[in-house]
This record gives C-alpha cells, sequence and structure tokens, in this order.
C-alpha cells in the first residue's frame, strides 16, 4: 500500500474516476497546465487534454454556473474553487440553483457535481486564504458536504462524491494537503458519505470533530493518555448528511463530549450536533456538551501572533478535555 | 414576402401567428383567474411573443436546448409545452410539468424538450446554458442553446460571466435579451448604460444585434443566423430585442405609478400581434375568417386547458419532503 500525501490522494481519485467515466471531467482557475495551485490537479491536463481540464477565465459564479449546466446535461463535473474564501461569488450559484434543481423540477432534473474547495488557516493566507466556509452551506438542503481529514479518505470520499448523482461540495483542508500522510489502496475503494469514522478508541472524554482538527485531537489525546485521560476521537468526515447514529454512539462511549471545528463558533456546525446530542442523547451525558471553535472575529488574521490566537492547537483542544475529564 | 425570403413556408407563417395568439390568449386567461381570485400570481408575457415566437422558430426543437426565463411562455410552446401545462403550473397542481406544483408560474423546466429548469434569481441560467453548450462541444453534438433574460437582468454579472466564457471558448449559445424597456418599475435610461445592450456583445467577442422585437420575422432572422453560427462552431451570439411590456411587471405590480397611460397605449400602436396579422392578411395568408377561426380554436384550447388544470388535483402533503436528494 502506498504512502501519500493529502493532496496527492486528491488527485488520484480525481485521475482514476476519470479514467473510469468519460463523462468526469475538471474545470476551475490554473488547473489545466499549470496543475493548479496547489497542485490538486497535477498531470490530468497531459494525460487528459485541455477539454477535460480546462482553464476557466477568473469567474467563480462562471465556474459553478457552467459546471451546473454540465452536470444537467449529464455531464459529472468537478469544479475547482482555487480557495474556499472565493466561493462566495458562487454562492447564489450553489445555494439558489445546484442545491435545488432536483426539488424545484420535482425530481426530472439533477446536479451531479463536485465543487472541491481548500478551506481553513494556519498557513500565513490571513483573511482572504484561511477561511471556513462550510456553515454557510450546512443549514440548506440539497447539497452534501464532505470534510475528511486522511489521504485514504480523500480518495474513498472523493470517489463517491464524483459517482453522487447530487451536488457535493467537497472540502479540503490546505494545512492537511502536505502536512497529512497516510496508506492508501491501489483498488478502486469507495467510502460512503454519510459516514463517520472513530479515529480514536476511549472511555473519559469524546472528541467530535472533522478536517484537520482531527489530527490535532489526536496528539491532544496521545498527550492526555500519558496523564491517564482516555480519549474517543470521531471524525465526521460528512457534516451533510449527518451519521447522528455514530455521533450518539460516540457520546454513549464517554458521557463527556467536546465539540471541536475551526469555523466560528457561533452558527458553526458544532451547534448542530451539540443539539441533537441534547435532544436525543441527554441522559447519556455526564457533563454539558462543550464547544471548542475559532472565535467569532470576521477571519484568521494574518500576523503570526494573531494567527496563533485565532486557530485551535493541540494544546488548547488538550486543555479543553482535560476540563471536561475534570468536571 | 419577407417569410418566404427568410426561409419560411406559408404554413410556418401561419403558424407563428397561432403560436403568438396561443401565447397571449393563455397569458390573459391568467390574468382573468388572478383577477377572480382563482390563482395567486401571474407574470406575463405580452409585449414579448413575437421575440419569443420568432426566436423559437430559428431552434430544432428536436435537438436545441432552452435556458428560459419567467416570461418565456411563447418560447416554451414552440418547444412543446401547452396552455394546459402551463395553466398546470398557474393552478400550483401536482401534475405542473414544470416543477409539480413547487415553483410559481414562469419557472419553466421540461426534461421532454430539454427546457432547463429556472429559478427566480435572474441570469443564473444564462451560465447554465453556457454549460450545457460546453458540454455539448465535448461530445462533439452541434446542437445549440437558446438562453434569455430581459434588459434590467442583463445588468447582472452572471450573463457577463457566461457571455464572456462563451465567447473564450466559441461556444454555440444565443444570448437574447428581451428588451422591454422597463425593469418592474425602472426605465432603460436608468438601467442600463449606453442604452444598449447589444453593443455590449462587441466586448465578449461575439457580435450583438439588435432586432425590432415587434416583428417575429426580424427576430427570426437574426436567431436564425445565431443559430448557423453556433453550429458552425463560430461562436455565441448576442440577440437584443427590442419591444414593450403591455401589462404591469406581474399581477402584484400597479405599472400607473410609475409609467402613464398614454405612453402605454402609444405602444399598444405597434403591438405584434396587430402588425403581424396584418402583414399576413396583406399577403392573403389569413382571412377574417381563418383569423376568427384560428382564435375559436385558440379559445376551445385555453378553456379546456383551464377547466383540466382547475379541477386537477394538488399534490399531497407528503410531496414536500420528496426529492431533496436522489431516491
Amino acid at each position: 500500500m502506498a504512502i501519500m500525501s493529502y493532496i496527492e490522494a486528491v488527485t488520484l481519485a480525481m485521475r482514476e474516476e476519470m479514467q473510469r467515466d468519460s463523462q468526469v471531467f475538471v474545470l476551475g482557475e490554473d488547473v489545466g497546465v499549470r496543475g493548479g495551485v496547489f497542485r490538486a490537479t497535477d498531470g490530468l491536463y497531459s494525460e487528459f487534454g485541455e477539454d477535460r481540464v480546462l482553464d476557466t477565465p477568473l469567474t467563480e459564479s462562471a465556474i459553478a454556473g457552467v459546471a451546473i449546466g454540465a452536470a444537467a446535461y449529464g455531464k459529472r463535473p468537478i469544479a475547482e474553487m482555487q480557495f474556499a474564501d472565493f466561493i462566495m461569488p458562487a454562492i447564489n450559484q450553489i445555494i439558489s440553483e445546484a442545491a435545488k434543481i432536483r426539488y424545484r423540477s420535482n425530481n426530472k432534473w439533477s446536479c451531479p457535481m463536485v465543487v472541491r474547495a481548500p478551506y481553513g488557516g494556519g498557513i500565513h493566507g490571513a483573511l482572504y486564504h484561511s477561511q471556513s466556509v462550510e456553515k454557510i452551506f450546512t443549514g440548506v438542503p440539497g447539497l452534501k458536504i464532505v470534510t475528511p481529514s486522511t489521504p485514504y479518505d480523500v480518495k474513498g470520499l472523493l470517489k463517491s462524491a464524483i459517482r453522487d448523482d447530487d451536488p457535493v461540495l467537497f472540502f479540503e483542508h490546505k494545512r492537511c494537503y502536505r502536512l497529512i500522510k497516510g496508506e492508501v489502496p491501489a483498488d478502486d475503494y469507495t467510502i460512503p458519505i454519510g459516514k463517520a469514522d472513530v479515529k480514536r478508541e476511549g472511555t473519559d472524554v469524546t472528541v467530535i470533530t472533522y478536517g484537520m482538527m482531527v489530527h490535532f485531537a489526536l496528539q491532544a489525546a496521545e498527550q492526555l493518555e500519558k496523564d491517564g485521560i482516555s480519549v474517543h476521537v470521531l471524525d465526521l468526515r460528512t457534516l451533510v448528511p449527518l451519521d447522528k447514529e455514530a455521533v450518539l454512539e460516540a457520546v454513549a462511549k464517554t458521557g463527556k463530549v467536546l465539540v471541536v471545528h475551526e469555523d466560528n463558533l457561533t452558527g458553526g456546525f458544532g451547534g448542530e450536533v451539540s443539539a441533537i446530542i441534547a435532544e436525543e442523547a441527554f441522559f447519556e451525558l455526564d457533563a454539558p456538551v462543550r464547544r471548542l471553535a475559532g472565535p467569532d472575529v470576521p477571519a484568521m488574521p494574518y500576523s503570526p501572533t494573531l494567527e496563533k490566537e485565532f486557530i485551535l492547537n493541540p494544546d488548547k483542544i488538550a486543555k479543553a478535555i482535560r476540563e471536561l475529564a475534570e468536571f | 414576402m419577407k417569410h418566404r425570403e427568410l426561409g419560411l413556408t406559408d404554413e410556418q407563417a401561419i403558424s407563428m401567428y397561432r403560436y403568438m395568439t396561443l401565447a397571449r390568449r393563455t397569458d390573459e386567461r391568467t390574468w382573468l383567474l388572478n383577477r377572480a381570485g382563482k390563482i395567486p400570481f401571474v407574470i406575463s408575457c405580452q409585449g414579448h411573443e413575437a421575440a419569443q415566437i420568432g426566436a423559437g422558430f430559428a431552434l430544432d426543437t428536436e435537438k436545441d436546448w432552452l435556458c428560459p426565463y419567467y416570461r418565456d411562455m411563447g418560447l416554451v410552446m414552440v418547444m412543446g409545452q401547452t396552455a394546459q401545462d402551463y395553466l398546470l403550473s398557474s393552478f400550483a397542481k401536482a401534475e405542473d410539468p414544470n416543477s409539480g406544483g413547487r415553483q410559481m408560474p414562469g419557472h419553466f423546466g421540461d426534461h421532454r424538450y430539454r427546457i432547463l429548469t429556472g429559478s427566480s434569481p435572474v441570469t443564473t441560467q444564462m451560465v447554465h446554458a453556457t454549460g450545457i453548450a460546453y458540454a455539448g462541444k465535448l461530445d462533439k453534438k452541434d446542437f445549440v442553446v437558446l438562453t434569455t433574460c430581459g434588459e434590467g437582468s442583463a445588468n447582472q454579472g452572471d450573463l457577463h460571466e457566461a457571455m464572456n466564457f462563451a465567447g473564450v471558448h466559441k461556444l454555440p449559445v444565443i444570448f437574447m435579451v428581451q428588451n422591454n424597456q422597463y425593469a418592474i418599475s425602472v426605465p432603460l435610461e436608468k438601467q442600463v448604460a449606453g442604452g444598449s445592450i447589444a453593443a455590449r456583445g462587441a466586448g465578449y467577442g461575439m457580435p450583438g444585434v439588435s432586432v425590432d422585437g415587434n416583428d417575429p420575422l426580424e427576430v427570426y432572422r437574426a436567431v436564425k443566423e445565431a443559430v448557423e453560427r453556433g453550429r458552425r462552431g463560430e461562436g455565441p451570439t448576442l440577440v437584443e430585442t427590442i419591444s414593450y411590456r403591455l401589462v404591469p411587471h406581474s399581477s402584484d405590480d400597479d405599472d400607473r405609478t410609475y409609467r402613464s397611460r398614454e405612453e402605454v397605449e402609444e405602444a399598444k400602436k405597434k403591438d405584434s400581434l396587430f402588425q403581424y396579422r396584418q402583414y399576413l392578411l396583406d399577403h392573403g395568408l389569413l382571412t377574417e375568417e381563418s383569423d376568427a377561426q384560428i382564435e375559436a380554436e385558440i379559445k376551445k384550447e385555453v378553456d379546456a386547458a383551464t377547466d383540466y388544470a382547475e379541477k386537477a388535483a394538488y399534490p399531497d402533503p407528503s410531496e414536500t419532503y420528496k426529492y431533496v436528494f436522489a431516491e
């Protein structure tokens, strides 16, 4: 089994799906000759040609909208937003159009497209190259939202996203791109959208999270193990549809829950997870559900002191887990 | 005779008139039904019939695609929809082929005739048209995509993104802007800098033509040329049809608050139905008797459609939850 980086798994999934299905094509800014600013489409242009690895004008709304039209026609487009921060001009296309095409046409039309977008901070990207944008979409029925944390999950989930008959927003944490490496099988496996994954078994405190924060939570768990605190880590992997069963199971494991995300606290997806736990697992709880998230400031600032203050890290997560353990 | 010079048979010329009349009478019926309290909303095609029917006749309705806007009753009828389809939608009944009663009238979408489902935010569909045309290019098909909007909408970014994208990739899209002088209450001079939509084509590498939107034959000529350019692989065309919105923006609007009755009466003198009827009478293609016959047939058709739609069933409340995703 090959060890590869998170971004190599992104590329591999797209390559395999483009080989498997001639309806799949990629479009976005700099995805062609350049292979993407992060190199996610590296090598695809030479393998599949300029028509299937399409360099678009610098127009996010058209990238999404052209993908929607092509998907309605019967193609399987993968639209790349260069940074999740730049998805904003495409929001009308994604929310008013992609999310509603099946519903508003009474199932006569559909929109099987994937929008890939690198999100998250910790790479000195400042306000407009660091944002987590998932909360803008998690309350919009009609969109599936996938936020993988490992190369293995990336390959399996991206393949499922491309084969899905509905629009999928595939958010890739850009700090994971080269930092996170792992084993990725060469075979054609998929991971179902909507299934969470236990990344670590534990008995004292449950951490529910996704994306880069999974790795920080696992590092925090390592630290705390030395002090005799056993941490259970559930990686949601998919935000919509949410694997509620896995959430409730993870709550029952420990009775103490910390929900973690890099996205802002208010309106973040942790609020939804917490509400579900309060409604459906109240009697499993031994402590109030705690949320740890990005602060409610507009975005992550540039200066290293400010960036560090904004972003979560294993120490901040360990501190919150310890407080819960001691409750 | 002009229609023969354009390659239209006498039968086609009369058929155009029949469609124009059918659209007008169906539209008038919906106003009556609205004022009688039977249907909640009307959005009108009155004043647009010549532009829509002329354009529709330039398409190959067996293979070309349409991404329409909310006034396009005439166009969708040429593509294949009927007065009954329109009235089912007006009454929001389960059999409404556009949406199963989910959308307001004028939100067309019909997979049978390659009419893409649409929304209310304006010009999003023009980007979809570009995507469909791109998909057709990938599949080496020779269909064209007609997409339409009003002159107010022509200020939206999506139209400009779509025109630029289609221009760069030489896609067979016909962008038809139906300039009816008003965006609800705001007149052309406060909407469109320079006063010409057609002039904008040059900026996107395509011909921009302005035609008399009250003359179906002139519109046919312009759109036919655009279709032929598209099929030859020469790229998109922008067509601006100039006419006048003969009624308020919608059944909830009162146009007496922003334009004079004299202005409206003056515009009615150029009503395409009268002008084109006169053309047919002058050339002996229509007589008072045959016209009365057409009117009688259409009245029967619209009566039957009204009756059918009024009696048809509403969607079951359980339909509310269906088709968020593939089922």
